[in-house]
């Protein structure tokens, strides 16, 4: 591929993994705009594009609203990456989805305004658009971002790892929370992040999701006997970052 | 003449999150002027709800990528009130280091990234890396130092890993602090050298005057940054204090139907918060040689124009820089970095927390149940405490632009730079973890 033109696209999310993008520093930022022509960024920018050999989004579907502009980018974008948990699982913000009054506890007396209309739940990108390629995690590890473009710059397809986080604990001799007393969810999250919360004191919250075929019983006894958590509290860890991947989702 | 403009700005850019500007002047009289706030609400109060006192700050870091180590330290403070949780000095002065590692890093990129193509004539920051390569790498060096800064300490900047309830999860160890030190230092030439161009590019600063009410966090030891009580600075230069406990007196939020983030006003119609508030309510604390670029700044408290927040930012960056070298100073000369356990909850109950966030001062509030899991609970962000302001600045700006006879295109470009001063960050005032408490 030439130099591709590229796009960034928010919707609702923190922008933090925009935010990770500005941290490569100069000699990584730079060398990335060798072989990437970015084109439209809002955060950045106030050029606007048409055509776009990759379009990236970050954040959820939540309204209706924004179904009109996904489905632009989709129609002027050859490949469409969601990037970041909130766009590729719908992330922290499917949290919502398990707490069905979340719009009187927030709004109260004014949840009817017509302009703060939004779904019950928080969806991904693909329960709008097509989504082709995925780059997991909140925040998303840069460099992953960094190798799954390099793999499409190449013209290979990416590889989006489907083991435990459990593995890149081993490999980096990171004692097991378990072992510290505390609870984890390394077991059933997919790895790619290099096992960093684990290495730094604390328990994985699967923020890239769960890998395929995740075993939830399992799970929830391993927290209430290995890790000491009430049923209550066991059954609920999880859904900080996997609400929408549940065998009962919403 | 008698004008007729219409500016309709959807989803202006360079800017955090999403907003729009609308303009609709008639045969020159102003028929409608709003700051309108679209972003797409996220409902965080909801997800708090039920979940360990552990969960919580990790939650709600998620509030913002930008000022993600502000939201988790306003957080576990707020949790540590509530838990009864006393946090060691060390631990104090390491939150310190780190606050002022986010502070730094998001002003380096609103004013190098955001404002400069302003001030430089130019779209957005690409195309400067052909015309101003120099300035851009600068920038980009500078926004390194940031992210290592906060990453050292917090194990990441977007949504750091080591920051809980009661100490860190990992501690930075003596010689890192040593590292760190020499990575500040090795940086202050770049930071003097982008202060020179804010500084030659500063006679294109928009000259606006309208002094508000500005609020901060005030403490008598410092610059009130990490810690202190609630001050707000009137035109006049009176100033009154509350206890952070007593944050909603100062608020007062309500629901605008411009707006999915909520407004909030105190003295006045608004009030603003952020770097310039700070600098107007605490410029004796500043470092000297902070002092010495808002000297060469021409800046002096009380300052009402709001387009001079972006030079504030300038002013802060060195005070964090020369700051942050003190405390690191401090710990080494007191024997370097000592393994503390975690403080742990003594009680579990309601409490609040605040730390001034690079766009302001930030409340984050909680109520416990007694296994410590959360039944609600409140955040106030300042970018939500400007909004309001924002309109009263387009209210007294746009008809003083008619009447200076500016073109359209001329009024919009104003327009957007005065939000860009603000440096909103929409993603954050539209969280919604706003709610009253229940009981």
């Amino acid at each position: 591929m030439s130099k591709p033109k590229v796009g960034f696209f928010d919707f609702a999310c923190c922008e933090g993994c925009q935010i990770e993008l500005s941290n490569f520093g100069d000699a990584d930022f730079l060398e990335l705009l060798n072989h990437i022509n970015i084109v439209e960024w809002r955060e950045v920018m106030s050029e606007k594009a048409g055509h776009l050999d990759i379009a990236f989004i970050e954040g959820s579907f939540t309204r209706e609203k924004d179904r009109k502009q996904l489905e632009d980018i989709r129609a002027r974008a050859d490949v469409v990456i969601a990037y970041g948990a909130c766009a590729a699982t719908g992330g922290i913000n499917a949290l919502k989805n398990s707490v069905p009054d979340h719009k009187k506890r927030v709004y109260g007396d004014d949840r009817d305004m017509p302009h703060l209309d939004s779904f019950p739940v928080a969806l991904s990108i693909s329960e709008a658009i097509k989504v082709d390629y995925c780059v997991h995690g909140c925040p998303m590890d840069k460099y992953e971002f960094l190798d799954i473009v390099s793999h499409l710059l190449h013209g290979k397809e990416p590889v989006i790892p489907n083991y435990p986080v459990c593995v890149e604990c081993k490999l980096r001799e990171t004692v097991c929370r378990y072992d510290r007393g505390d609870h984890c969810l390394g077991m059933v999250a997919r790895a790619g992040c290099g096992a960093i919360c684990p290495a730094h004191g604390i328990p994985c919250e699967a923020c890239r999701g769960f890998i395929d075929n995740p075993n939830e019983e399992s799970l929830k006894e391993v927290l209430m006997k290995k890790g000491g958590l009430s049923e209550e509290w066991a059954e609920k860890k999880s859904r900080i970052f996997t609400n929408n991947q549940r065998s009962d989702a919403k | 003449m008698k004008k007729d403009i219409n500016i309709d700005i959807h989803h202006l850019t360079r800017i955090e999150g999403h907003g729009n500007i609308k303009v609709n002047i008639k045969n020159g009289a102003v028929e409608e002027c709003v700051w309108q706030v679209p972003e797409a609400p996220r409902f965080f109060e909801a997800m708090v709800k039920g979940r360990h006192y552990s969960e919580v700050a990790r939650i709600t870091s998620r509030i913002c990528g930008i000022c993600a180590i502000g939201h988790t330290l306003a957080s576990v403070k707020a949790t540590e009130n509530a838990l009864g949780i006393e946090i060691t000095p060390q631990t104090a002065k390491l939150r310190s280091i780190l606050k002022h590692a986010e502070n730094f890093d998001s002003h380096i990129v609103h004013v190098g990234v955001l404002v400069a193509p302003d001030l430089l004539g130019a779209p957005s920051v690409f195309p400067l890396v052909a015309t101003h390569g120099e300035v851009v790498k600068t920038v980009l060096r500078l926004k390194r130092l940031g992210h290592e800064w906060g990453s050292m300490i917090g194990g990441r900047t977007t949504h750091p890993t080591t920051v809980i309830p009661g100490g860190f999860a990992k501690l930075i160890t003596t010689d890192e602090l040593k590292i760190l030190k020499d990575k500040i230092l090795a940086r202050v030439d770049d930071l003097t050298a982008l202060v020179e161009t804010i500084v030659s590019l500063a006679s294109d600063i928009p000259v606006f005057d309208r002094p508000t009410e500005y609020v901060a966090l005030h403490s008598d030891e410092e610059y009130g940054l990490y810690d202190g009580c609630i001050q707000t600075v009137m035109p006049d230069g009176s100033k009154e204090q509350f206890d952070v406990r007593d944050y909603k007196k100062v608020t007062n939020e309500w629901v605008s139907p411009n707006s999915t983030a909520k407004y909030t006003r105190h003295k006045l119609e608004s009030y603003a918060a952020g770097a310039l508030a700070r600098f107007n309510n605490n410029y004796e604390q500043l470092h000297p040689e902070a002092k010495k670029i808002a000297e060469v700044l021409g800046m002096k408290p009380i300052i009402g124009n709001p387009y001079l927040n972006s030079a504030a930012q300038v002013v802060e960056c060195a005070h964090s820089v020369h700051e942050s070298i003190r405390l690191i100073d401090e710990i080494l000369a007191d024997g370097g970095i000592k393994e503390e356990g975690i403080v742990q909850p003594v009680k579990f109950s309601s409490g609040t927390g605040s730390t001034e966030v690079p766009r302001g001062i930030l409340f984050h509030e909680y109520n416990y149940d007694e296994n410590g899991f959360c039944i609600d609970g409140n955040c106030i962000i300042p970018t939500n405490q400007n909004h309001a302001n924002i309109q009263a600045d387009f209210d007294k700006l746009v008809p003083e632009l008619l009447e200076a006879d500016k073109s359209k295109e001329q009024m919009a470009l104003a327009l957007e730079m005065l939000v860009r001063a603000y440096d909103p960050c929409i993603s954050c005032s539209t969280h919604y973890l706003n709610v009253e408490f229940v009981g």
